[in-house]
């Protein structure tokens, strides 16, 4: 079986972005890039059902500028087997990412698919679960276990009240969730290995799908500041500000 | 058109996000319709057609609806999306599992998570934790969305809408539930509730987290919450986490516990009307966002303030 894993280029998660002054968007030059951290949860989850026998191949796929090949190389450093960069400099929304995805699924014919829930930067927690729309496939969302049995996956899901398990018929859709494992980190020489290994570049076009925006972003502005409070000194003195200053208790 | 909202509830009850997401749908649009899909769920359908400003209650009932999985419950919203310009959901993980699902079948774009609607077809959404908050105008014909329940208040009992039974969808058979592994507690949720205590890191173990976190909850009547390292260290339940990634939460009193404050956890409580924090490192960047700080070693302070609620 082959297992496909899509990874977005996103700002570093330790960053805290800041507003350009024209309230357009957020700055992103010269801003600290990495692999969405789900997206490394996901690969490292492809990894070990390789290293269990239950998958023989591991694709990696980027929709983004000519930069993400290095979040792709990442991803190859720590055991992905070839990657595919989808190049477009639009910013991308899950529905577009999705079109571009099926089309990769309809070219690679993978058993299963590997998604991070979330990309940290759009918050948007959408592309999984538009991808099994479009190819008509079942959904594990937001997993913290995988188990394959033949042409079965059972999925833990994290949900509102707890855990959730399901079976899904395969081929099928997973998105990984924050404690599904914990990923690897790539060793010098794997990082240097990686180097070699194959990389496609495509456009959206090949796949016929198309990434225009269908949100208009009319302006991008900071939160409305909390300003820090005041310390107290004693246990006394908080529950006597809750009480008569706050009125919360 | 009008608006399809679908409830989030589990058969039996009613879920106040579904109220929530209720008052979102009003600034939309006045004629809201909720689908309520289950199995044995006419006491949650009922209580649907309580809320103010519903006009109409869908219920749909089949075995594959029970808990709602992704696949028939989308193709049942598919099937009904033929009469309306809107479809809504809380931003629930059952939300978030059904609508971009819904999104895709109808080929839309779905807007995340809005914390205001400027405009019929215009909304606010925090993107990156929080760290910025972005207006969007969706151009598809449909739009679909999710709310972020925490930005809207509940909206009121008082009408007796018509419940209508509509069949459901033919079951596209991809999925099959296993079982569900609920924390449940008597503690208020998460979502809904006035007041939360959260832990951190710092609590060290879950025997600890127990047993210096949940006296004070009790006392308060307040519901629990964690940091992420909390839960991944297994100190607490996943469904206790707050943040970008977990549960955003906007209590009248959040009070954080050996918590650090690093952006995804503020992206999920920095909106609540009162945080206290309590922490002893007097540089802990949840300090920035706190009305209250207290400095200190918190197994000493949570016993104190126990005591000190208890004496009331
Ligand atoms: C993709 C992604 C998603 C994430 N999503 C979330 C999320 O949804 N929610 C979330 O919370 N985090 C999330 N995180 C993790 C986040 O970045 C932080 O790592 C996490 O919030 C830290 O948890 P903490 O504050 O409990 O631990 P720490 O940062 O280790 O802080 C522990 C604090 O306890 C204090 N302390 C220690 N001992 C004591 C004591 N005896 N008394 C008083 N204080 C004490 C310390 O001074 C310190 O400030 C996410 C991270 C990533 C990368
Ligand atoms: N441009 C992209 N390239 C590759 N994968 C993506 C891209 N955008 C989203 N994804 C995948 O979809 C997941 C969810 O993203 P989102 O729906 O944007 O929150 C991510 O964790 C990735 O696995």
């Amino acid at each position: 079986m082959k297992i496909l894993v899509p990874v977005k280029r996103v700002v570093d998660a330790n960053v805290k972005v800041r507003v350009k002054a024209d309230g357009s968007a957020v700055e992103l030059a010269n801003v600290k890039m990495a692999m969405n951290p789900f997206d490394e949860i996901a690969v490292e989850e492809a990894i070990r059902l390789k290293e269990s026998g239950k998958a023989d191949e591991i694709i990696v796929v980027s929709i983004g500028p000519q930069q993400a090949q290095e979040t792709l190389r990442t991803a190859l450093a720590m055991g992905a087997d070839r990657a595919i960069l989808v190049k477009t400099d639009e910013q991308t929304e899950p529905l577009g990412v999705a079109k571009v995805l099926k089309g990769v699924v309809d070219a690679e014919q993978p058993g299963l698919v590997i998604l991070g829930k979330q990309a940290i930067d759009d918050d948007s927690n959408q592309t999984g679960q538009m991808l099994a729309a479009l190819l008509g496939w079942a959904q594990g969302t937001f997993a913290s276990k995988v188990v394959i049995d033949g042409d079965k996956a059972k999925v833990t899901r994290e949900v509102d009240g707890g855990l959730q398990t399901v079976e899904l018929k395969m081929p099928a859709i997973v998105t990984a969730d924050l404690r599904l494992n914990q990923p690897r980190y790539a060793s010098l020489p794997n990082i240097m290995k990686a180097k070699k290994k194959q990389l496609d570049e495509k456009t959206p076009a090949d796949y016929g799908a198309d990434v225009k925006p269908r949100l208009k972003v009319i302006k991008t502005e900071e939160p409305s500041g909390r300003k820090a409070g005041v310390k107290v000194k004693s246990v006394a003195e908080l529950v006597d500000k809750l009480k008569n200053e706050a009125g919360v208790l | 058109m009008a608006i399809l909202l679908i409830a989030e509830h589990d058969n039996a009850t009613l879920s106040d996000q579904t109220a929530k997401a209720l008052s979102a749908a009003l600034q939309i649009g006045s004629d809201v319709h909720v689908l309520v899909a289950g199995k044995g769920a006419k006491p949650a359908a009922d209580a649907a057609a309580k809320l103010k400003g519903v006009s109409k209650v869908l219920l749909a009932e089949a075995d594959e609806l029970a808990e709602r999985l992704a696949e028939p419950t989308a193709a049942l919203v598919v099937s009904l999306a033929g009469g309306y310009d809107t479809i809504i959901a809380p931003a629930t993980s059952s939300g978030k599992n059904v609508a971009p699902r819904v999104a895709a079948l109808l080929g839309v774009a779905q807007v995340s998570e809005i914390i205001e609607v400027v405009s019929p077809d215009t909304f606010k959404r925090p993107i990156y934790a929080g760290n910025a908050i972005q207006t969007v105008q969706a151009t598809d014909a449909k739009k679909v969305i999710t709310v972020r329940t925490a930005s809207f208040p509940v909206a009121s009992q008082g009408n007796a809408a018509a419940v209508e039974i509509i069949s459901a969808a033919a079951d596209p058979r991809l999925s099959s539930f296993i079982e569900n592994k609920l924390s449940g507690t008597d503690r208020p949720e998460l979502t809904s509730a006035r007041i939360i205590i959260s832990g951190g890191r710092a609590l060290g173990s879950s025997e600890k987290f127990q047993e210096v976190i949940l006296p004070v909850a009790d006392k308060l009547g307040a519901a629990v919450g964690a940091s992420r390292a909390a839960v991944d260290a297994g100190y607490a339940p996943n469904d206790w986490q707050v943040g970008q990634t977990g549960k955003v939460v906007a209590p009248d009193l959040y009070i954080a516990v050996g918590i650090s404050g690093a952006i995804q956890h503020l992206a999920g409580m920095k909106d609540s009307k009162v945080i206290v924090a309590i922490n002893k490192d007097e540089e802990a960047p949840i300090f920035q966002v706190a009305d209250y700080g207290l400095v200190g070693d918190l197994f000493l302070i949570l016993p104190e303030l126990e005591k000190a609620l208890a004496g009331d």
